[in-house]
């Protein structure tokens, strides 16, 4: 073991002998498995199960890189175990790559690699190949991590928007817009204490659904964009209409606070750790159980429909509490906050 | 709070809109109530209200959405400022996105100006604080609401002897426009729903100049779709009785006399001064200026060089902040114009009318 690292220096990304310390002081003894210890060139795996491989990839730059409920590194790892989990796939395996700015305080690398390895725990997915690369002062924002992710889709699973029909239920696991108002709140020092991410793995939940039988036609985590954006990828690619319940879409007091004094949509915030389950409507009720069994879907419930026609040929409607019809555009550019 | 479920319950606004619809019914002709706040328009439009009045009641939106009403020489300032190599401007997000006569505040940034996105005035005193070397330039725009925030930061800069603080002065007072409005024949309106927070600040009293010198109704409201629907329902009746009156029906959060506090700060910083507004001209006493003690302070005073103003060719938002015409009568809506590139500014801030109009109201003719 190596002396507790203070500052993250170029020399750290050399190659040389500081690298070969931040590995094996900072890294390893959270991360380590048996596909990771050679740090050979590449990770050599054993056989994947019967199936069909997914394979995906992310990039993670939020600011700040430590919020209430999670860091970087936490988030990186739930991340793409959930981009592999929406298509249906178990996580098998993780890359982990970190950019770390030249002057980064060791004590946020430590916090952000303790946060991945809890993740990594959670979901028994093991990062087996990582990278460092230091780039100088000023050409970075402290800390960046990309990653890859493998899992395997079991026989007999077919998970995406191709297959949802009218009058589908749309579930979501639990209320929305957590993880992005906590981020919003910390950017801007809102003193706002009852505000803390959603940012989970979901892997475990959207096994708990298939094995509860469910027909699950799509799944979808509404991360970038939030739920809105992908009701919006949704209807486009199936040419279906979508319509949200105002009513019934569950959203914590001190979220909606957020978005009232940001001037935020909450259907535009990002979730971390829900996701939308496309599900046959006279299976929703059965689908809304299965995820209250779970600690990640306790809040599920049903906030929408399919339909067949689009009114007024938009493609997401909202029915809102007061009984109107109100269309649903997408985001534009960036979620504009208001002045007054 | 416009999700509120206790101001937004269904069997509430079908109670009102009864009563709306029997009143509409005694009406001698068609009645126009304008919304003059830009947060109104928003409600309106998201709760989908235009849709469900009677067809005799139009509701129109009024210069009530500040990003809207700043004219262009206003950001063409900014963005030169931004282009100096020790300032940094710093703005509340709505700017950004708004045209110059050469271009907007994010492509400026991409280009290597110095724009920061505050959510607060005093991020700005904060960042000024933080880079010594740097002026701190912050765009005020806003109304009542706002300038106090303004005048805040300027008192925290002073206290602190932070000498590289500065503002653009561009806020505005709501009152003057309401007069020009009442004054312009263009302009048929027979009542107002009157702006809350604004209200909140300068009292409801501030508005009673309508029904005295111009014989016409106006309602302070509040922000969900009961507020606006309980203010519509009293400007019918007042049309109805043909009584015009200016009343309070905001009163859990507005008094006569406002804010006295807040408004002695921005006293101490601000003086009454004629100022342009999109759509209207020059409007006299209708901004402020920095008092002649704070000159230090004021960054239209750095010399930068100027392109002549130039105003969008065919962009209607003038006519739209009047209340002349609706967002979907200007030839450019939905076609050229869309939130994704706006060509005017009542495209960009969810405030405005026609960016409003655009994610909220039913497109004629919209389809995949």
């Amino acid at each position: 073991m190596t002396r507790r690292l203070e500052c993250v220096l170029l020399a750290h990304g050399s190659g040389g002998r500081l690298t070969r310390d931040l590995i094996a002081g900072s890294f390893l003894p959270a991360l380590l498995n048996p596909y990771l210890a050679p740090l050979a060139d590449a990770a050599v795996l054993p056989e994947l199960p019967p199936g069909r491989p997914a394979l995906t990839t992310d990039a993670f730059v939020v600011d700040p890189p430590r919020f209430p409920g999670g860091d970087i590194g936490y988030l990186s790892v739930c991340g793409t175990v959930n981009d592999l989990a929406m298509a249906g796939a178990r996580p098998l395996w993780l890359t982990w790559a970190l950019i770390l700015e030249e002057g980064l305080e060791g004590a946020l690398l430590e916090t952000c690699v303790e946060g991945a390895a809890r993740a990594s725990r959670e979901t028994g997915v093991t990062v087996v190949a990582g990278d460092t690369k230091v780039v100088p002062k000023g050409k970075g924002d402290r800390l960046f991590v990309t990653t890859a992710g493998l899992g395997v889709v079991p026989p007999g699973r077919d998970v995406g928007d191709h297959r949802i029909c009218p009058d589908d239920a749309i579930v979501v696991s639990g209320p929305i817009g957590d993880h992005g108002a906590t981020v919003l709140a910390s950017r801007h020092e809102l003193d706002a204490p009852r505000l803390c991410s959603d940012c989970a793995p979901l892997s475990a939940l959207v096994e708990s659904v298939f094995a509860a039988g469910i027909a699950v036609h799509s799944l979808h985590d509404p991360t970038r964009g939030g739920v809105l954006s992908v009701c919006h990828e949704v209807a486009a690619r199936s040419g279906l209409g979508l319509r949200l319940f105002e009513s019934a879409l569950p959203v914590r007091p001190p979220v909606r606070a957020v978005c009232d004094l940001l001037g935020l949509e909450v259907l535009s915030l990002a979730c971390e750790g829900r996701l939308l389950a496309w599900v046959p409507a006279d299976q929703a009720e059965a689908a809304v159980r299965a995820m209250r069994t779970h600690p990640q879907g306790e809040g599920a419930s049903v906030i929408g429909r399919v339909d067949q026609v689009r009114p007024h040929g938009v493609p997401v409607v909202l029915e809102t509490r007061i009984g109107g019809l109100r269309p649903m555009d997408d985001l534009s550019g960036m979620d504009l906050p208001r002045i007054c | 709070m416009t999700d509120d479920p206790l101001f937004a319950d269904a069997r509430a606004v079908a109670g009102l809109l009864d009563a709306i619809r029997h009143v509409a019914e005694q009406l001698a002709r068609p009645t126009t109530f304008m919304e003059v706040c830009g947060t109104h328009t928003q409600v309106v439009a998201a709760a989908g209200l235009r849709r469900l009045l009677p067809a005799s009641i139009r509701l129109i939106s009024g210069p009530g959405c500040p990003v809207c009403v700043t004219p262009v020489g206003y950001l063409d300032r900014a963005l030169a400022l931004a282009f100096l190599p020790d300032v940094t401007v710093c703005t509340f997000g709505d700017l950004m996105r708004v045209p110059s006569s050469t271009m907007d505040l994010e492509a400026a940034r991409a280009r290597g100006a110095h724009v920061a996105v505050v959510y607060s005035p005093r991020d700005a005193v904060r960042l000024a604080r933080s880079r010594p070397d740097h002026r701190i330039v912050l765009l005020a725009v806003g109304f009542e609401t706002t300038v106090p925030t303004i005048a805040a930061a300027l008192a925290e800069a002073e206290d602190s002897a932070l000498n590289n603080f500065l503002v653009l002065p561009g806020n505005k007072i709501m009152p003057p426009p309401l007069r020009a409005l009442a004054d312009d024949p263009d302009v048929r309106v027979d009542g107002f729903l009157l702006p809350g927070h604004v209200s909140v600040v300068t009292g409801w009293h501030a508005f009673r100049f309508l029904a005295a010198d111009f014989g016409l109704s106006g309602v302070v409201v509040g922000f969900t779709p009961t507020d606006v629907l309980r203010g519509v329902l009293e400007l019918a009746l007042q049309v109805e009785r043909g009584r015009p009156q200016v009343v309070n029906l905001y009163s859990r959060a507005v008094t006569p006399a406002g804010n006295p506090t807040a408004w002695a700060l921005v006293e101490r910083f601000f003086e009454p001064a004629d100022t342009g507004w999109r759509g209207f001209g020059q409007i006299p006493g209708s901004g402020l200026a920095l008092r002649p003690a704070w000159v230090h302070r004021d960054a239209s005073r750095i010399p930068v060089e100027l392109p002549p103003p130039t105003e969008p060719q065919g962009c209607r938002c003038g006519d739209v902040l009047r209340g002349v015409v609706d967002p979907n009568q200007c030839a450019l809506f939905g076609a050229m114009c869309t939130p994704d590139a706006p060509v005017g500014a009542c495209m960009v801030s969810s405030e405005g009318s026609c960016a409003a109009w655009f994610r909220h109201e039913w497109r004629e003719g919209s389809s995949e």
